[in-house]
């Protein structure tokens, strides 16, 4: 084909002369690395989306802005580019739907607090019954959910049908759909972008994100972290917030803290690209199976974890069968479909599916752990409370249910009924 | 398909096996303090590196000891859980 300047195709000659000349820079939404300065007010350990929204909080609503981000990897390598974007707040205790009721309701001004298109879409989350008994667990959610002003009801066979058309609901058979639990608040969004979105806000008020900058030891004086060690030299620090992912056990224990975490991979697979069907999110306890259709018409297919703990983010044929089975049972003409890509990440659990925030023994290093599988909904809100945290030098009061204490006074917080497979 | 060599079975899919944490030693419930029960029922080994855990069969409901590195995936060892004590008295 002829380019000429009329064609639609054609990059204009103008165009190219400005690209070239010698004072045009480019711009840049995250600076290149910059080289260590020897102090910082902050250090972020963990540059995925909870570490870059604790900086954006702290740059833009405290004022604190000798911060520095430390990324071991590249921005949100670990499992903030890894995880299956489910957003809600359908969860069982009042600490935990009260949190995370506000993680919603911060993704749903997300795009114009960072003035990026997050693309949060919130399509509804439809959760399936196929016994009686998780039936009364539904209504238990709901109750407590509508108590707390979230939208969730539980849905007879009719509604599902109606919310939900090409489901099958295999009436008579061993997974029949007893009901569902419809949470209209639920929804997705991307996550590379939600990482980006707020590193770049950081980065714009002075926040330096050091990629390729491993933590690998603290200097401890009393009761404080006084400096870090890391690949790239030794800084000292005011306040350390850790929030280092799938690592955050062992990271934490460089500090001398001992944290109830053990490592499970999760896996997620995506099929080729089909024409728009799945409108809401899908998720099945009992088949350990959700799925959701992505803006490119992918289906995202993830489920329950690994069943024994590994520090590795292999996949395995039989966790891919699983979701396979899942899939198909509940969609039984994907049975022919490809799938594209599959991958796991390294998820930090915890005994009770709850997170670990705020206070630690160090008087100066601020926890923000424990995120599971469960914590990419939560990246503005745990940024948020963080980022308040640091700054009055004191717990924000809604993140005091999740310390680190609640394990020795038994105060668990169990989420694991509304956590395991829909995360 | 992962193999698993089980101490009364023989080598089985690892589909047929149930993984139920890492060995850790027991609290006397008579006399443990609330950090010691605490560190107990919720902190467990993480290493990255060879663990040693409390496996069964689950067909046979035969339970038994693995040791498996947490980082490669590769399961060194498997012994039935009387050898258990003769490992720790040993050590
Ligand atoms: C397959 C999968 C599906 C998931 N699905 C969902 C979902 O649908 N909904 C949901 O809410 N959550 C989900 N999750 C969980 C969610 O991804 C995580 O809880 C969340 O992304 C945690 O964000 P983070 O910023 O705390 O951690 P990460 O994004 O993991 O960031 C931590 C960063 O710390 C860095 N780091 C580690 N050690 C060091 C060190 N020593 N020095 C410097 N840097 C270090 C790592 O490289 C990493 O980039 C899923 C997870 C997986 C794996």
């Amino acid at each position: 084909m002829m380019l000429n300047e009329g064609s639609p195709h054609a990059m204009p000659l103008t165009l190219l002369k400005y690209g070239l000349k010698r004072d045009y820079v480019p711009h840049r939404e995250i600076p290149a690395t910059p080289d260590l300065r020897r102090r910082y007010d902050v250090v972020i350990i963990g540059g995925g989306g909870h570490g870059l929204a604790a900086a954006h909080y702290l740059s833009k609503y405290h004022g604190i802005r000798n911060v520095a981000v430390l990324e071991k990897g590249y921005l949100a390598g670990g499992n903030t580019a890894r995880n299956t974007t489910t957003i809600r707040s359908n969860y069982i205790t009042n600490q935990s739907i009260r949190f995370y009721k506000e993680a919603v309701s911060l993704y749903e001004d997300m795009s114009h607090e960072l003035n990026f298109n997050v693309m949060f879409s919130q399509r509804g989350q439809l959760t399936l019954a196929h016994s009686e008994a998780t039936l009364r667990s539904f209504h238990l959610r709901a109750e407590m959910g509508k108590h707390h002003g979230t939208r969730i009801s539980v849905v007879d066979p009719r509604q599902v049908k109606e919310i939900c058309p090409h489901l099958n609901m295999d009436e008579g058979g061993q997974h029949e759909i007893l009901g569902g639990l419809w949470h209209e608040d639920g929804g997705t969004a991307r996550h590379d972008a939600v990482a980006w979105g707020y590193a770049a806000q950081a980065a714009r008020r002075g926040v330096e994100i050091h990629q390729r900058t491993e933590v690998l030891g603290f200097d401890i004086s009393g009761d404080k972290v006084s400096a870090i060690r890391t690949s790239r030299g030794t800084v000292s620090v005011g306040h350390v917030i850790q929030a280092a992912g799938g690592a955050n056990q062992h990271v934490a224990k460089l500090a001398g803290i001992d944290m109830p975490i053990r490592c499970f991979p999760l896996q997620a697979m995506v099929t080729q690209p089909l024409k728009p069907f799945l409108h809401t999110l899908v998720s099945s306890a009992n088949l350990h199976t959700y799925l959701m259709q992505s803006s490119r018409g992918e289906i995202v297919i993830g489920g329950g974890s690994d069943p024994y703990q590994l520090i590795s983010t292999r996949s395995t044929l039989d966790i891919k069968e699983q979701l396979a089975h899942g899939a198909v049972q509940l969609f039984p003409f994907l049975h022919n479909v490809k799938l594209l890509r599959q991958w796991a990440g390294i998820t930090d659990m915890t005994p009770d599916y709850t997170p670990i925030m705020g206070a630690s023994p160090l008087r100066n290093y601020w926890l923000d752990c424990g995120w599971g599988t469960w914590g990419f909904k939560a990246t503005p809100v745990a940024g948020k409370y963080l980022a308040d945290t640091v700054a009055n030098e004191r717990v924000a009061d809604i993140l005091l249910p999740f310390s680190l204490g609640r394990f020795e006074t038994m105060a668990l917080i169990n989420e694991m009924g509304a956590t395991a497979a829909s995360h | 398909m992962k193999i698993m060599n089980c101490p009364l079975n023989g080598p089985r899919n690892i589909s047929e096996f149930t993984c139920f944490g890492p060995v850790h030693d027991a609290v006397d419930a008579q006399s443990a303090s609330d950090a010691a029960w605490c560190h107990y029922l919720f902190y467990q080994e993480n290493k990255a590196g060879i663990i040693r855990e409390w496996w069964r069969h689950t067909p046979s409901n035969y339970y038994f000891i693995a040791e498996r590195h947490t980082v490669t995936d590769e399961i060194i060892a498997t012994y039935s859980a009387s050898e258990l004590s003769r490992i720790e008295n040993k050590s």
